[in-house]
């Protein structure tokens, strides 16, 4: 039997906290919000061992099918929260966007022209689906405690607790009264409006936009193909633009901008709707309406994702337009680089000041993406006489003219900021080409483990891991001391070892031995370059290594290890030394 | 790559002819969209953001800038 998402409840309990008598008790983290972003970070910490509770003022999922596209990077930390597949299986999986200047086509693009990688470059997925895989995933996390209808009403914090220990109370209303739940750390992914936010005194900034756009999901058996299909000017909705998407169980996204003008009650109507969407599919289609919203959006965030010992994550922290699907995905992204920080705060193995660097990499994203979502709502909605005549004339070269395709702004779609500047990173000392600078995140390759067919980012992340391509030599005695040595620093390290495909045929010469034996001395994991993508995509030599962080992004890189190398990148990771 | 501001058109008074040739039996609205089309094409065949950076800076003081036209 299929589960109905959008009408499941969960059961409120009274929390531990509520009985009479009960020792008030500090818990190390508290989510605020069971939305994509609090999910992900409760079940990233529960994985990592701290005990967390997540409380939400709701019991159901999202109510519509609000965020649907789900970007590569969300799905491969969906993965290492155990809940990717889930997500693959029911999602419709796309790369292609073809955007149309009133009935012609005048751009196609594909977000995934490389292969080797195991997730596709987007899926759609409403996101109670998304929502519901991830509460099944953290049901089985026995130091997962979620608590429904359980609101947040009041907030307190002490930052500098005599004994050390900043600590946050919150005041927590639910069906039995209220009680007060104290925590180290309280992460605030209360959603946009966050009541956190406000009950604190703070506000996010930037621009509203005046318009409007009508979300009806309709239901119907179609033959449009899984692409995103976006129009400027349609015969069928004059002046304005529409965007086609394809969710599953054969619902579809119609996005109808509407203009400012537009009357948000009556537009919601089914006497309003029903005549836009018959006017794009004809009069011949049936189809059944889902679910209306008519919405305008911000490219907004707040100055400080921290705030003492409360961070803000996902829509409560930034806001964007829709058109790059840079909210949730963001979101999800802001989940995963927290939750390993407070992990290794939590466990004393750094500094509190680690947290702030969750704060300035997260803004410095959050910046990319308003940044390219606000350029596409100045595209899509011109603020200005001259600005739509420039959008105007690029439309109209587009149609004939390559170069002018190249500017046709309907949305920059969701790719993983490249932490450039962060503090955490180590800076190059050798020469390497190719993307993957200190601050990006790995990407996907095809490997072999004993034998079968496997993917790199599967060994990769969750904790600090030495990416390490071998030398036929074995592994360099250097290297083999700055493993050691880092591992002395208390916090755990895993070792990858790539190996050239070719090795296959020689494991059993001598110095594939050697290479098994160093491997296993430094407690590594062997993975074969099956088709020489890892080394390509790393820009890799025999003897190069990688330090990676927990959330899968570079920290430093080498061509030649000296012993001290790898501590003295970690000490930076984790925020040891400035 | 820095801005020429040189002289630098073969033919200087058949390209002005041409440049408001272009516009003939246009509406304002038409004149706009050509003007707008020709920036496009032109900006591409430059290619260099800098060099871009600098007209449009020129072209904005020509306007607000000290010694603009009333």
């Amino acid at each position: 039997m299929t589960i109905d998402y959008q009408r499941l409840r969960f059961d409120y309990r009274r929390a531990a906290e509520q009985a009479a008598g009960a020792a008030m008790r500090v818990h190390p983290v508290v989510v605020v919000g069971a939305g994509p972003v609090g999910l992900a970070t409760a079940i990233d910490l529960a994985q990592r061992g701290i005990d967390v509770v997540l409380v939400d003022d709701d019991d159901s999922l999202s109510s519509g099918s609000r965020a649907i596209c789900f970007s590569k990077r969300s799905l491969d930390i969906f993965d290492r929260l155990g809940c990717g597949e889930a997500m693959v299986e029911k999602g419709v999986r796309w790369h292609v966007g073809k955007v149309f200047l009133k009935d012609e086509l005048v751009y196609s693009f594909d977000l995934l022209p490389e292969s080797g990688h195991c997730r596709p470059a987007f899926i759609n997925l409403q996101q109670y689906y998304v929502e519901g895989f991830l509460i099944e995933r953290a049901r089985q996390l026995r130091n997962l405690d979620i608590r429904w209808k359980n609101k947040v009403v009041g907030i307190e914090r002490d930052d500098d607790a005599s004994d050390g220990m900043a600590s946050v109370t919150l005041a927590i209303e639910t069906p039995d009264g209220e009680y007060a739940l104290q925590a180290r750390y309280v992460v605030a992914a209360d959603g946009s409006r966050s009541p956190l936010r406000r009950l604190l005194g703070l506000e996010s900034h930037g621009r509203t936009f005046k318009d409007r756009f009508l979300i009806a999901d309709i239901k119907m058996e179609a033959d449009f193909p899984t692409e995103r299909w976006f129009w400027f000017d349609p015969p069928f909705h004059p002046n304005q633009s529409v965007l086609l998407h394809r969710q599953p169980d054969n619902v579809w996204r119609i996005d109808f901008q509407l203009g400012w003008d537009a009357d948000p009650v009556l537009e919601k109507t089914p006497e309003r709707v029903i005549p836009r969407v018959r006017a794009l599919l004809g009069p011949d289609v049936a189809f059944e309406i889902e679910w209306v919203s008519v919405y305008t959006f911000s490219c907004l965030r707040m100055d400080s994702f921290r705030h003492g010992n409360v961070l803000f994550a996902g829509d409560a922290a930034h806001g964007v337009s829709p058109f790059g699907a840079r909210g949730a995905n963001s979101g999800v992204q802001d989940a995963e680089n927290l939750a390993w920080k407070l992990e290794m705060v939590l466990a004393g193995r750094a500094p509190d000041r680690l947290l702030d660097s969750y704060a300035r990499e997260r803004e410095y994203a959050a910046d990319e993406n308003i940044l390219n979502s606000t350029r596409s709502t100045d595209f899509i909605t011109p603020k200005s006489a001259v600005s739509r005549v420039f959008r105007d004339a690029v439309l109209t070269l587009a149609r004939r003219y390559d170069f002018a395709r190249r500017l046709v702004n309907s949305g920059r779609l969701s790719v993983p900021a490249v932490l450039r500047d962060s503090t955490l990173n180590t800076p190059d000392r050798d020469r390497f080409d190719g993307g993957l600078v200190p601050g990006a995140v790995c990407v996907d390759a095809p490997v072999l483990r004993d034998g079968e067919p496997d993917w790199l980012l599967a060994h990769l992340g969750g904790r600090f891991t030495v990416l390490s391509f071998a030398a036929a030599s074995g592994i360099d005695p250097n290297e083999r001391a700055a493993i050691d040595r880092a591992r002395s620093m208390g916090v755990p390290i895993d070792v990858v070892v790539i190996e050239p495909h070719a090795s296959l045929e020689a494991s059993r010469a001598p110095r594939g031995l050697a290479l098994a034996d160093g491997v296993a001395a430094i407690g590594g994991k062997r993975l074969i370059d099956a088709e020489g993508r890892v080394a390509e995509r790393y820009d890799a030599l025999p003897g190069t290594a990688y330090l990676l962080r927990p959330d899968q992004h570079v920290c430093a890189r080498w061509r030649r290890m000296q012993p001290a190398d790898i501590a003295d990148a970690l000490a930076r990771a984790l925020g040891r030394s400035a | 790559m820095t801005l020429n501001l040189r002289p630098n058109l073969a033919r200087p008074d058949d390209f002005y002819e041409a440049l408001i040739d272009m516009h003939r039996d246009l509406s304002d609205a038409q004149s706009q969209s050509a003007n707008a089309q020709l920036i496009l094409l032109l900006a591409n065949h430059i290619g260099d953001h800098a060099t871009l950076l600098e007209a449009m800076r020129i072209a904005r003081e020509g306007v607000v800038g000290p010694g603009s036209a009333p």
